[in-house]
């Protein structure tokens, strides 16, 4: 019987002989005569990939990167990144007889004038939403899953950047068309450059080559959106999906799957398939959505005017959130004296935060790693209710971006909502601060309670709905264990172990060198660990199996709740 | 757990978060589950019947890419961009023919290989992602052996200079990008714009000369300093003084947008008792016209949003409040300072024109700006 089908008449029926080499054995003998192929296909082509929706995520990016190179270099074609004003003449009668921009003429030649031009303009918009927004929510699930831990800290650093400059890579791409609502941001960058403190104004005159808005910016940011950024993407991709490969994916813990192994379907030919075909699909997605979803009708904008606006100018959504923060900051927090100006509620929205959030992101792997002094490597996935404060972090981070991009769109909300517009900005002035530390603290409440529910399910399985009558007259629920799966996932969990932390004080109570570091790691441990809710052990299973003598009955009134607490603050 | 000798020292016996971490993984841990057979593994019908429809959806892909075809030739574009259900016919059907085309390949696929492919899952072994003390020893004494070679370490010379020419290198290439910006570099251009003494105040679309006879109470008026904007024939004006003479000449094209973004204003006319006196700003206005700048200080969008009843002027930007009543004073929002005023005078006929230029820098804060 073959192990692949009971029928398997598709899937050969017959040995492969070895008397005669087939035509794809002649031309791998040919490749690997001159290139030596075989010894990496040996490792490669049977290589193992796990299943799960959610690595998913990280596909779709990879592949909508993809699409935005196919229907980048479409667009190139015909697209003429230049500031020259000439007489538009082309389809769109509205505009016709106005003075624009090369840029922007171009860019109406291939929405009205060249046949599939508006649909590959349109698929390379919704490439750039569907390319970042795939990566932020690959990046939560990494996060949240501890992907990122040994030894994939690196790959996570390399995913950091990869956000950052596909978001650069988004504006400078929407920036180019030159109509009136890309200028708009193009101007407000004008403005973020000016408030960098002792540079800012150079800065403004180098980007702009002149004073804003000068005649370079459209053929300097096109540069940038085509060769330069792209470059750092296709590199960074590249070492993304090596170190991705060397280090073998992350698998969900379950009964088979061990931290030393990796258990899934093999790159040929299922993962090959699906990958394939998902790229196919990510594309054809693209392609339904570039032909009936209009996006950045720029005709309706018109040509980029520095005297002119729309009212509910919005930058694309992944810029949303610094422009958020920009709106909801206090305009007292400019400063000037001695001669100078501090533009702080530009400067710190839209440049240091945003910075300062890149730079923690990247040393979140190390930083958990400092608290939890773990060296060893992780490649089973956790639960993220089995790391509460590292999954209240992300609802805190979360929360915070949600927050900051409402604000970036106040105005929207405002007028769909009927609401004040002073009111939604006065509220979140405090909600940003407030609602981050809200969510960590419901988040991590929320996990401790699910692990709690867990481990109580475990030791006492499920509750069936099922309700018993006692001889004596007592009501009570009938329970019964989990299935094994389900059991091994809540018990193989390995118990959160307290780092050691050194003392902070010598026997003579002086502080040791360091000992200050050690006291903050100490601390931020025991906020990080100690609330967490253990797994049960195998005693205490074998005590739950024993004592309950196969009869897992729960009274109705009183249900007799053990909970392994390992700190007076989960006791209840 | 056999990775327990890589754990952070467990030797302190009180910090341990459980008394005994360790519990027995192969007592409770199931292996792999029981493979399931598929219906097409078991059932030469349902096996048939994948396979035709994976080759069903392969050639649906091959009809719509004949059909996109079809489309790219026989529909117009154009003019006509909203004929079906709001969108360009052609735009739409080459939308849905691509999209089917490639979801046919992408779907078929994923079917063939869910279906037909064998789903049997394996299992393979992990390694640690350090090479081997072997490797590691070797690759170190080839390295420590080239640096020997190089005698890099016993010659701090030839290592310091080489470093220094190394560091100085980079400074070329870092000032070559000089000239990215123009060679007149300075602040000091961000402090005056096109208007000056006598400047005649003129619409911003027509070009004409704006009476304050033209303007009833609540009027709001987009403006530009006369010589901004082209006449018929396409040319820049120079801009005449109310004495007839030439204020300056007439700007070249290439610096109109530079000029414009700095120079726009909007004059809005109220009721001269809703005008709070500023002291220093006594007579600004002629008859409750006041005239600002358009570009809002807080990153320089061009202000549009005027309250009338409030004469509040919000920046649809970031939102940012001026109250233009009080020396376009920030009420709410963003913008770091007030929209700076122009001192507003008339000629005999009434026609407004611009006392001087503004008294401070114009649009968004910079670290000179003081």
């Amino acid at each position: 019987m073959s192990t692949t089908s009971k029928v398997a008449s598709t899937n050969g029926t017959s040995a492969a002989g070895g008397a005669k080499p087939s035509k794809v054995g002649a031309g791998a003998n040919w490749a690997d005569e001159r290139l030596g192929l075989a010894a990496l296909g040996k490792k490669n082509l049977r290589k193992v990939f796990p299943d799960h929706w959610s690595f998913m995520l990280g596909e779709i990016a990879l592949w909508s990167f993809v699409v935005l190179l196919l229907t980048g270099v479409f667009l190139t074609f015909w697209f003429n990144p230049s500031m020259t004003e000439i007489e538009y003449q082309g389809s769109y009668a509205p505009l016709r007889g106005s003075y624009i921009s090369e840029a922007f003429n171009s860019s109406l030649h291939i929405s009205f004038d060249v046949r599939g031009g508006l649909l590959l303009r349109q698929m390379h918009h919704w490439a750039a939403h569907l390319f970042i927004g795939a990566m932020l929510i690959h990046m939560m699930r990494v996060f949240l899953t501890g992907a990122y831990r040994k030894p994939r800290e690196l790959n996570w650093v390399i995913g950091v950047l990869l956000l950052t400059l596909g978001t650069l890579e988004g504006f400078t791409g929407y920036s180019l068309p030159d109509d009136l609502l890309s200028g708009t941001g193009v101007r407000a960058a004008d403005g973020f450059v000016k408030s960098i403190p002792v540079i800012g104004t150079y800065g403004s005159f180098l980007l702009f080559g002149d004073e804003f808005p000068g005649h370079s910016i459209i053929p300097r940011l096109y540069i940038i959106h085509v060769l330069l950024i792209p470059a750092l993407l296709l590199g960074l991709i590249a070492a993304h999906m090596l170190l991705l490969v060397y280090h073998k994916h992350t698998q969900w813990p379950g009964p088979g799957r061990t931290e030393k192994n990796v258990v899934g379907f093999p790159m040929l030919p299922v993962y090959a398939a699906k990958a394939g075909g998902f790229f196919f699909i990510v594309f054809g997605v693209t392609a339904l959505m570039g032909g009936v979803m209009t996006i950045n009708p720029i005709w309706m904008y018109g040509p980029y005017d520095p005297t002119k606006v729309t009212a509910g100018s919005q930058p694309d959504w992944y810029m949303g959130w610094p422009d958020g923060l920009l709106r909801i900051i206090p305009g007292w927090t400019e400063l000037s004296f001695w001669g100078v100006t501090f533009a702080l509620p530009v400067f710190l929205t839209v440049i240091m935060v945003p910075t300062l959030i890149i730079i923690l992101l990247i040393l979140l792997p190390f930083i958990e790693n400092w608290i939890s002094g773990d060296k060893r490597e992780h490649h089973l996935l956790q639960r993220p209710r089995d790391t509460p404060a590292r999954t209240g972090v992300m609802a805190a981070l979360v929360t915070f971006y949600g927050l900051a991009l409402i604000a970036g769109g106040n105005d929207i909300i405002a007028i769909r909502l009927d609401l004040s517009i002073n009111q939604i900005t006065y509220f979140l002035r405090g909600a940003i601060f407030l609602g981050p530390i809200l969510a960590f603290w419901i988040a991590k409440r929320w996990c401790i309670s699910l692990q709690r529910h867990a481990r109580e399910q475990a030791l006492h399985g499920y509750e069936t709905g099922i309700i018993e009558r006692s001889p004596e007259g007592a009501f009570s629920e009938r329970h019964l264990p989990l299935p094994a799966g389900k059991q091994y996932v809540i018990t193989q969990r390995e118990p959160d172990s307290m780092p050691v932390v050194e003392a902070q004080y010598d026997e003579n109570g002086v502080r040791k060198p360091g000992g200050r570091l050690d006291g903050l790691r100490g601390r931020l441990a025991k906020w990080y660990f100690a609330d967490n809710v253990q797994p049960p052990t195998a005693a205490e299973l074998e005590e739950a199996h024993h004592h309950h003598g196969g009869h897992d009955d729960h009274a109705i009134e009183s249900s007799s709740h053990d909970d392994a607490a390992i700190s007076g603050s989960s006791k209840h | 757990m056999s990775e327990n000798e890589n754990l952070p020292a467990q030797d302190g016996p009180d910090h341990s978060l459980v008394p005994s971490p360790t519990q027995s993984d192969q007592e409770i841990a199931p292996g792999l589950p029981a493979h399931v057979w598929r219906p097409t593994d078991v059932d030469p019908k349902a096996e048939k019947r994948a396979e035709r429809q994976v080759a069903g959806l392969f050639v649906f892909s091959m009809i719509c890419a004949v059909l996109f075809v079809v489309v790219y030739f026989s529909f117009e574009i154009g003019r006509e961009i909203d004929t079906f259900l709001g969108f360009g016919a052609s735009n739409l059907f080459l939308g849905l023919t691509l999209g089917g085309s490639l979801l046919g390949i992408g779907v078929g696929i994923i079917q063939w290989a869910r279906k037909l492919m064998t789903d049997v899952e394996i299992a393979e072994l992990r390694h640690p992602a350090a090479s081997s003390e072997d490797d590691r020893a070797t690759t170190l004494k080839a390295l420590s052996d080239g640096l020997e070679e190089s005698g890099i370490g016993r010659r701090p010379l030839i290592r310091n200079t080489l470093l220094g020419a190394l560091a100085f290198s980079g400074i070329p290439l870092i000032v070559a990008l000089r000239d990215l910006g123009p060679r007149n570099m300075s602040h000091e251009r961000l402090e005056s714009t096109f208007w000056m003494s006598g400047m005649y105040v003129v619409r911003d679309v027509l070009g004409t000369r704006i009476n304050k006879a033209d303007l009833q109470i609540g009027d709001l008026v987009n403006a530009e300093p006369e010589g901004l904007v082209p006449n018929s024939e396409g040319h820049l004006p120079a801009p005449i003084g109310p004495d007839g003479q030439e204020l300056r000449p007439a700007l070249p094209h290439e610096e109109l947008l530079i000029q414009k973004t700095k120079s726009a204003i909007i004059l809005l006319r109220m009721s001269p008792n809703d005008i709070v006196r500023n002291p220093d700003r006594e007579n600004w206005d002629v008859d409750g016209i006041v005239c600002y700048s358009k570009i809002c200080t807080h990153v320089g969008c061009p202000i549009a949003l005027n309250e009338q009843q409030t004469h509040h002027l919000l920046c649809p930007c970031h939102q940012s409040t001026f109250d233009l009543a009080d020396s376009g004073k920030v009420i709410f929002g963003p913008a770091g300072h007030s929209l700076p005023q122009m001192h507003l005078a008339e000629d005999d006929e009434g026609f407004l024109y611009a006392m001087n230029d503004f008294d401070e820098p114009v649009g968004p804060s910079y670290w000179e700006r003081g």
